[in-house]
Protein backbone atom coordinates (compact mmCIF):
# COMPACT_ATOMS: atom_id res chain seq x y z
CA UNK A 1 0.00 0.00 0.00
CA UNK A 2 2.88 2.28 0.82
CA UNK A 3 4.80 1.65 -2.46
CA UNK A 4 2.12 2.58 -4.23
CA UNK A 5 1.27 5.39 -2.49
CA UNK A 6 4.14 6.58 -2.97
CA UNK A 7 3.97 5.48 -6.84
CA UNK A 8 0.78 8.10 -6.81
CA UNK A 9 2.39 11.02 -5.73
CA UNK A 10 5.63 10.67 -7.72
CA UNK A 11 3.59 9.98 -10.88
CA UNK A 12 1.37 13.51 -9.70
CA UNK A 13 3.99 15.47 -8.86
CA UNK A 14 5.71 15.05 -12.22
CA UNK A 15 2.71 15.52 -14.22
CA UNK A 16 2.61 19.09 -12.50
CA UNK A 17 5.85 19.77 -13.42
CA UNK A 18 5.37 18.56 -16.86
CA UNK A 19 2.45 20.59 -17.20
CA UNK A 20 3.73 23.95 -16.22
CA UNK A 21 6.82 23.23 -17.95
CA UNK A 22 4.94 22.67 -20.91
CA UNK A 23 2.67 25.54 -20.70
CA UNK A 24 5.96 28.28 -20.31
CA UNK A 25 7.00 26.76 -23.37
CA UNK A 26 4.13 27.33 -25.12
CA UNK A 27 4.08 30.99 -23.62
CA UNK A 28 7.60 30.95 -24.65
CA UNK A 29 7.53 30.60 -28.01
CA UNK A 30 4.02 32.46 -29.03
CA UNK A 31 1.15 31.88 -31.06
CA UNK A 32 2.34 30.80 -34.83
CA UNK A 33 1.68 33.25 -36.96
CA UNK A 34 2.26 36.38 -33.87
CA UNK A 35 5.89 37.67 -35.30
CA UNK A 36 3.89 38.42 -38.76
CA UNK A 37 0.94 39.69 -37.49
CA UNK A 38 3.18 41.57 -35.54
CA UNK A 39 4.93 43.30 -38.47
CA UNK A 40 3.73 47.49 -38.73
CA UNK A 41 2.34 47.92 -42.30
CA UNK A 42 5.33 50.00 -43.39
CA UNK A 43 9.13 49.91 -43.01
CA UNK A 44 9.66 51.42 -39.70
CA UNK A 45 11.10 54.86 -39.12
CA UNK A 46 10.96 57.66 -41.56
CA UNK A 47 14.17 59.22 -42.21
CA UNK A 48 15.70 58.00 -45.64
CA UNK A 49 15.86 53.93 -46.27
CA UNK A 50 18.47 53.04 -48.53
CA UNK A 51 18.37 50.46 -51.09
CA UNK A 52 20.77 49.10 -54.08
CA UNK A 53 19.33 48.48 -57.47
CA UNK A 54 22.28 45.98 -59.29
CA UNK A 55 21.51 46.49 -63.22
CA UNK A 56 22.37 42.58 -64.27
CA UNK A 57 21.52 43.87 -68.01
CA UNK A 58 24.89 45.33 -67.74
CA UNK A 59 27.29 42.82 -66.22
CA UNK A 60 28.98 40.66 -68.32
CA UNK A 61 29.48 36.79 -68.12
CA UNK A 62 33.06 36.99 -67.30
CA UNK A 63 32.87 38.33 -64.36
CA UNK A 64 34.98 40.91 -64.92
CA UNK A 65 33.25 43.95 -63.16
CA UNK A 66 31.68 41.35 -60.12
CA UNK A 67 35.62 41.03 -59.60
CA UNK A 68 36.22 44.50 -59.45
CA UNK A 69 33.32 45.69 -57.15
CA UNK A 70 34.60 42.37 -54.64
CA UNK A 71 37.99 43.82 -54.77
CA UNK A 72 37.21 47.35 -54.05
CA UNK A 73 34.41 46.06 -51.10
CA UNK A 74 37.36 43.65 -49.77
CA UNK A 75 40.05 46.46 -49.75
CA UNK A 76 38.29 49.01 -48.26
CA UNK A 77 37.09 46.99 -45.21
CA UNK A 78 40.13 45.14 -44.47
CA UNK A 79 38.28 41.60 -45.38
CA UNK A 80 40.97 38.96 -44.99
CA UNK A 81 41.35 36.53 -48.56
CA UNK A 82 41.39 33.08 -47.38
CA UNK A 83 41.78 31.95 -50.54
CA UNK A 84 40.46 28.14 -50.97
CA UNK A 85 40.03 27.86 -47.22
CA UNK A 86 35.56 28.30 -47.43
CA UNK A 87 35.95 27.25 -43.71
CA UNK A 88 37.22 30.47 -42.62
CA UNK A 89 36.31 32.60 -45.91
CA UNK A 90 35.02 36.24 -44.84
CA UNK A 91 32.69 38.06 -47.13
CA UNK A 92 31.19 41.20 -47.43
CA UNK A 93 30.00 41.34 -50.95
CA UNK A 94 30.38 37.92 -53.34
CA UNK A 95 29.07 36.28 -56.24
CA UNK A 96 27.25 33.21 -57.55
CA UNK A 97 25.51 32.30 -60.70
CA UNK A 98 22.10 33.49 -61.24
CA UNK A 99 20.40 30.15 -60.44
CA UNK A 100 21.91 29.88 -57.14
CA UNK A 101 21.32 33.59 -56.08
CA UNK A 102 17.15 32.93 -56.66
CA UNK A 103 17.31 29.19 -55.49
CA UNK A 104 14.13 29.72 -54.54
CA UNK A 105 12.58 30.04 -58.30
CA UNK A 106 11.77 27.07 -60.41
CA UNK A 107 14.30 28.20 -63.28
CA UNK A 108 13.47 25.34 -65.57
CA UNK A 109 13.97 26.94 -69.09
CA UNK A 110 15.95 29.99 -67.65
CA UNK A 111 16.20 32.95 -70.08
CA UNK A 112 19.77 31.70 -72.04
CA UNK A 113 21.80 35.07 -70.94
CA UNK A 114 20.71 34.36 -67.25
CA UNK A 115 22.04 31.11 -67.11
CA UNK A 116 24.95 30.82 -64.94
CA UNK A 117 25.48 34.86 -64.74
CA UNK A 118 27.63 35.80 -62.11
CA UNK A 119 25.53 37.81 -59.66
CA UNK A 120 26.57 39.57 -56.62
CA UNK A 121 25.02 39.43 -53.31
CA UNK A 122 25.52 41.27 -50.40
CA UNK A 123 23.42 42.16 -47.06
CA UNK A 124 20.40 43.09 -48.11
CA UNK A 125 19.69 45.16 -45.33
CA UNK A 126 16.11 43.87 -45.02
CA UNK A 127 13.26 46.28 -43.14
CA UNK A 128 12.19 43.54 -41.36
CA UNK A 129 16.00 41.70 -40.38
CA UNK A 130 15.88 38.79 -38.61
CA UNK A 131 19.40 38.65 -37.73
CA UNK A 132 19.01 41.97 -35.18
CA UNK A 133 16.43 40.24 -33.06
CA UNK A 134 18.10 37.23 -32.26
CA UNK A 135 21.63 38.87 -31.00
CA UNK A 136 21.75 38.93 -27.76
CA UNK A 137 24.11 41.86 -26.84
CA UNK A 138 22.26 44.61 -29.49
CA UNK A 139 25.32 44.14 -31.67
CA UNK A 140 23.47 44.34 -34.72
CA UNK A 141 20.45 46.79 -34.95
CA UNK A 142 18.67 48.44 -38.07
CA UNK A 143 19.45 51.99 -38.20
CA UNK A 144 16.07 53.80 -38.41
CA UNK A 145 17.63 57.07 -40.15
CA UNK A 146 18.56 55.18 -42.66
CA UNK A 147 17.67 51.50 -42.57
CA UNK A 148 21.04 50.11 -43.08
CA UNK A 149 21.43 46.92 -40.75
CA UNK A 150 24.80 48.07 -38.78
CA UNK A 151 27.13 46.12 -36.49
CA UNK A 152 28.93 46.99 -33.40
CA UNK A 153 32.24 44.91 -33.52
CA UNK A 154 33.29 45.87 -30.39
CA UNK A 155 29.98 44.63 -28.78
CA UNK A 156 29.81 41.43 -30.54
CA UNK A 157 30.34 38.37 -28.60
CA UNK A 158 30.38 35.86 -31.62
CA UNK A 159 27.35 33.72 -30.78
CA UNK A 160 26.65 33.49 -34.47
CA UNK A 161 22.53 33.66 -33.96
CA UNK A 162 22.68 36.02 -36.10
CA UNK A 163 24.55 34.26 -38.89
CA UNK A 164 21.60 31.37 -38.17
CA UNK A 165 19.04 33.74 -38.94
CA UNK A 166 20.08 35.21 -41.37
CA UNK A 167 18.48 33.79 -45.06
CA UNK A 168 20.74 35.35 -47.26
CA UNK A 169 24.76 33.96 -45.97
CA UNK A 170 25.39 37.30 -45.71
CA UNK A 171 27.27 37.21 -42.52
CA UNK A 172 31.24 35.75 -41.34
CA UNK A 173 32.56 34.52 -38.62
CA UNK A 174 35.78 35.34 -37.49
CA UNK A 175 37.22 31.61 -36.55
CA UNK A 176 41.23 32.79 -36.85
CA UNK A 177 42.60 36.35 -36.44
CA UNK A 178 41.86 37.85 -39.39
CA UNK A 179 45.56 40.05 -38.95
CA UNK A 180 47.78 37.50 -40.85
CA UNK A 181 45.69 36.96 -43.73
CA UNK A 182 45.81 40.82 -44.81
CA UNK A 183 48.56 42.27 -46.86
CA UNK A 184 48.40 45.51 -45.69
CA UNK A 185 45.50 46.41 -43.63
CA UNK A 186 43.85 50.28 -44.83
CA UNK A 187 44.64 52.38 -41.23
CA UNK A 188 41.68 54.20 -42.23
CA UNK A 189 39.21 51.41 -41.30
CA UNK A 190 39.40 48.92 -38.37
CA UNK A 191 40.13 44.88 -39.15
CA UNK A 192 37.76 42.88 -36.74
CA UNK A 193 39.30 39.91 -34.30
CA UNK A 194 38.94 36.53 -33.80
CA UNK A 195 35.41 35.38 -32.84
CA UNK A 196 33.46 38.44 -34.22
CA UNK A 197 30.83 38.06 -37.15
CA UNK A 198 30.98 40.99 -39.79
CA UNK A 199 29.05 41.63 -43.27
CA UNK A 200 28.18 44.51 -45.66
CA UNK A 201 27.39 48.08 -43.50
CA UNK A 202 26.61 49.68 -46.82
CA UNK A 203 29.49 51.72 -46.07
CA UNK A 204 28.01 53.89 -43.35
CA UNK A 205 31.53 55.47 -43.20
CA UNK A 206 31.64 56.06 -46.66
CA UNK A 207 27.88 58.08 -46.42
CA UNK A 208 28.69 59.91 -43.83
CA UNK A 209 31.42 61.72 -45.73
CA UNK A 210 28.83 62.13 -48.29
CA UNK A 211 30.57 58.75 -50.29
CA UNK A 212 29.21 56.49 -52.16
CA UNK A 213 29.54 52.78 -51.59
CA UNK A 214 32.61 50.90 -52.96
CA UNK A 215 30.87 48.82 -54.85
CA UNK A 216 29.35 51.15 -56.45
CA UNK A 217 32.02 53.46 -56.64
CA UNK A 218 33.91 50.34 -58.15
CA UNK A 219 31.19 50.69 -61.35
CA UNK A 220 31.42 53.27 -63.95
CA UNK A 221 28.41 53.10 -65.75
CA UNK A 222 25.67 52.86 -63.22
CA UNK A 223 25.91 48.96 -63.14
CA UNK A 224 25.24 49.16 -59.21
CA UNK A 225 22.90 52.41 -58.22
CA UNK A 226 22.55 53.02 -54.54
CA UNK A 227 20.17 55.73 -53.16
CA UNK A 228 17.15 56.79 -50.74
CA UNK A 229 13.94 54.88 -51.57
CA UNK A 230 11.83 57.06 -49.87
CA UNK A 231 12.63 60.14 -52.21
CA UNK A 232 10.25 59.99 -55.40
CA UNK A 233 12.93 61.14 -57.46
CA UNK A 234 15.63 59.56 -56.36
CA UNK A 235 17.52 57.26 -59.02
CA UNK A 236 16.65 53.89 -57.62
CA UNK A 237 13.12 54.92 -57.35
CA UNK A 238 13.11 55.72 -61.02
CA UNK A 239 15.01 52.46 -62.13
CA UNK A 240 12.67 50.62 -59.91
CA UNK A 241 9.25 52.13 -61.56
CA UNK A 242 10.63 51.60 -64.95
CA UNK A 243 12.38 47.92 -65.30
CA UNK A 244 11.80 44.78 -63.42
CA UNK A 245 13.31 44.34 -60.53
CA UNK A 246 13.41 41.11 -58.14
CA UNK A 247 14.90 40.22 -54.71
CA UNK A 248 16.15 37.31 -53.43
CA UNK A 249 13.53 35.20 -51.48
CA UNK A 250 10.78 38.15 -51.04
CA UNK A 251 8.57 35.41 -49.33
CA UNK A 252 10.09 35.18 -46.08
CA UNK A 253 8.99 38.52 -45.27
CA UNK A 254 12.36 40.16 -44.77
CA UNK A 255 11.65 42.75 -46.78
CA UNK A 256 15.41 42.94 -48.59
CA UNK A 257 16.45 45.78 -50.23
CA UNK A 258 19.07 44.90 -52.94
CA UNK A 259 17.37 45.07 -56.03
CA UNK A 260 18.19 43.30 -59.52
CA UNK A 261 16.75 44.28 -62.83
CA UNK A 262 16.53 41.48 -65.19
CA UNK A 263 14.69 42.62 -68.36
CA UNK A 264 16.56 41.26 -71.58
CA UNK A 265 19.84 42.74 -72.88
CA UNK A 266 17.71 43.81 -75.85
CA UNK A 267 14.96 45.52 -74.05
CA UNK A 268 18.29 48.02 -72.61
CA UNK A 269 19.46 48.44 -76.24
CA UNK A 270 16.08 49.74 -77.59
CA UNK A 271 14.95 51.80 -74.36
CA UNK A 272 18.32 53.33 -74.07
CA UNK A 273 17.76 55.67 -76.82
CA UNK A 274 14.25 56.77 -75.51
CA UNK A 275 16.23 57.32 -72.41
CA UNK A 276 19.21 59.68 -73.76
CA UNK A 277 16.79 61.91 -75.74
CA UNK A 278 14.95 63.92 -73.13
CA UNK A 279 18.15 64.40 -71.45
CA UNK A 280 19.91 65.47 -74.72
CA UNK A 281 17.26 68.03 -75.47
CA UNK A 282 17.61 69.55 -72.04
CA UNK A 283 21.06 69.87 -72.81
CA UNK A 284 20.43 71.55 -76.32
CA UNK A 285 18.03 74.31 -74.30
CA UNK A 286 20.61 74.87 -71.69
CA UNK B 1 67.05 39.23 34.39
CA UNK B 2 70.50 37.33 33.94
CA UNK B 3 70.39 37.90 30.01
CA UNK B 4 68.48 41.21 29.80
CA UNK B 5 71.70 42.84 27.64
CA UNK B 6 71.65 39.39 25.39
CA UNK B 7 67.82 39.90 25.34
CA UNK B 8 67.46 43.90 24.68
CA UNK B 9 70.72 43.66 22.13
CA UNK B 10 68.83 41.34 20.23
CA UNK B 11 65.47 42.90 20.11
CA UNK B 12 67.37 45.99 19.02
CA UNK B 13 69.07 44.07 16.25
CA UNK B 14 65.93 42.16 15.74
CA UNK B 15 63.92 45.79 14.78
CA UNK B 16 66.72 46.89 12.66
CA UNK B 17 67.25 44.29 10.46
CA UNK B 18 63.13 44.15 10.17
CA UNK B 19 62.67 47.13 9.53
CA UNK B 20 65.66 47.93 7.03
CA UNK B 21 64.03 47.99 3.63
CA UNK B 22 62.11 50.69 5.41
CA UNK B 23 65.31 52.91 6.44
CA UNK B 24 67.03 51.73 3.19
CA UNK B 25 64.44 53.85 1.38
CA UNK B 26 63.76 56.49 3.58
CA UNK B 27 67.12 57.52 3.10
CA UNK B 28 68.13 56.80 -0.53
CA UNK B 29 64.62 57.88 -1.89
CA UNK B 30 64.28 58.26 -5.66
CA UNK B 31 60.39 59.85 -6.98
CA UNK B 32 58.40 57.30 -8.22
CA UNK B 33 59.03 56.12 -12.02
CA UNK B 34 57.02 58.41 -13.93
CA UNK B 35 57.33 57.41 -17.77
CA UNK B 36 58.24 60.16 -20.38
CA UNK B 37 55.81 60.38 -23.29
CA UNK B 38 56.63 61.89 -26.48
CA UNK B 39 54.95 64.87 -28.12
CA UNK B 40 53.29 64.35 -31.12
CA UNK B 41 55.59 63.79 -34.30
CA UNK B 42 53.80 66.40 -36.57
CA UNK B 43 54.28 69.15 -33.77
CA UNK B 44 50.72 69.84 -32.63
CA UNK B 45 50.37 71.61 -29.26
CA UNK B 46 46.67 71.45 -28.63
CA UNK B 47 44.78 68.15 -28.18
CA UNK B 48 40.88 67.87 -28.05
CA UNK B 49 40.88 68.17 -24.51
CA UNK B 50 43.23 70.27 -22.08
CA UNK B 51 46.30 67.44 -21.14
CA UNK B 52 45.41 67.23 -17.34
CA UNK B 53 41.77 65.67 -18.27
CA UNK B 54 43.04 63.59 -21.23
CA UNK B 55 45.76 62.47 -19.09
CA UNK B 56 42.93 61.19 -16.49
CA UNK B 57 39.46 60.23 -19.07
CA UNK B 58 40.48 59.58 -22.60
CA UNK B 59 39.87 56.05 -21.75
CA UNK B 60 35.98 57.49 -21.27
CA UNK B 61 36.37 59.75 -24.14
CA UNK B 62 37.27 57.37 -26.37
CA UNK B 63 34.51 55.01 -25.20
CA UNK B 64 31.91 57.86 -25.25
CA UNK B 65 33.20 58.47 -29.06
CA UNK B 66 32.91 54.82 -30.23
CA UNK B 67 29.53 54.74 -28.98
CA UNK B 68 28.24 57.76 -30.59
CA UNK B 69 29.80 56.87 -33.98
CA UNK B 70 28.90 53.83 -33.86
CA UNK B 71 25.52 53.38 -32.21
CA UNK B 72 24.41 57.00 -33.19
CA UNK B 73 26.33 57.73 -36.31
CA UNK B 74 27.41 60.70 -34.93
CA UNK B 75 30.46 61.87 -36.27
CA UNK B 76 31.48 65.52 -34.80
CA UNK B 77 32.87 66.59 -31.35
CA UNK B 78 33.26 69.83 -30.25
CA UNK B 79 35.71 70.90 -28.03
CA UNK B 80 34.63 72.00 -24.82
CA UNK B 81 38.00 73.82 -24.19
CA UNK B 82 38.42 76.21 -27.55
CA UNK B 83 34.79 75.30 -29.21
CA UNK B 84 36.85 73.70 -32.32
CA UNK B 85 35.12 70.72 -34.04
CA UNK B 86 36.93 67.00 -34.27
CA UNK B 87 35.95 63.86 -36.07
CA UNK B 88 35.36 61.57 -33.62
CA UNK B 89 37.88 58.78 -34.97
CA UNK B 90 40.88 56.76 -33.06
CA UNK B 91 42.78 56.61 -36.75
CA UNK B 92 41.61 59.79 -38.03
CA UNK B 93 42.01 62.05 -35.10
CA UNK B 94 43.83 60.88 -32.40
CA UNK B 95 46.72 59.12 -34.55
CA UNK B 96 47.04 61.82 -36.67
CA UNK B 97 48.68 63.71 -34.28
CA UNK B 98 50.09 60.85 -31.95
CA UNK B 99 51.24 58.79 -34.49
CA UNK B 100 53.96 57.82 -32.62
CA UNK B 101 52.25 54.79 -30.68
CA UNK B 102 55.50 52.83 -29.21
CA UNK B 103 56.65 56.19 -27.66
CA UNK B 104 53.06 57.70 -26.34
CA UNK B 105 49.82 54.94 -26.23
CA UNK B 106 52.54 51.98 -24.99
CA UNK B 107 54.98 53.87 -23.19
CA UNK B 108 52.25 54.53 -20.25
CA UNK B 109 50.00 51.29 -20.72
CA UNK B 110 53.24 49.37 -20.35
CA UNK B 111 54.31 50.72 -16.82
CA UNK B 112 50.88 50.51 -15.58
CA UNK B 113 50.17 47.51 -17.09
CA UNK B 114 47.08 48.13 -18.87
CA UNK B 115 46.28 46.38 -21.51
CA UNK B 116 43.42 48.15 -23.91
CA UNK B 117 42.25 46.23 -27.00
CA UNK B 118 41.86 49.11 -29.23
CA UNK B 119 44.99 47.65 -31.55
CA UNK B 120 43.20 44.10 -31.68
CA UNK B 121 41.09 45.58 -34.64
CA UNK B 122 42.13 49.73 -34.93
CA UNK B 123 45.28 49.39 -37.18
CA UNK B 124 48.12 51.34 -36.00
CA UNK B 125 50.43 54.24 -37.98
CA UNK B 126 53.04 52.90 -39.93
CA UNK B 127 56.79 53.71 -38.48
CA UNK B 128 58.00 56.06 -40.43
CA UNK B 129 60.79 54.73 -42.75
Amino acid sequence: MDASRRGFLTIAGLSLVGAAGGSTLIAAIGEPGTAVESLPAEPPGGGRRLAMVIDLRKFGHDGELVERCIRACHRAHNVPDFGADRKNEIKWIWAEDFESTFRDEEFRYLRRDLQGKPTLLLCNHCDNPPCTRVCPTKATWRRPADGIVMMDWHRCIGCRYCIVACPYGSRSFNWTDPRPHLESPQADFPTRTRGVVEKCTFCEELLARGGQPACVEACADDEIVFGDLNDPGSKVRRLLAEHLAIRRQPGLGTRPEVYYIVEDPRTLAETAPAAVVPGAAENDHV
Amino acid sequence: MHDAAKIVGGLVLFAAVMTSPFWYNALTAAPAAVPALDPPPNGSKECVEPRAYMRANHMDLLNEWRDLVVRTGQRDYVSTTNGRAFDMSLSRTCLDCHSNKAEFCDRCHTFLAVNPPCWDCHVEPKEAP
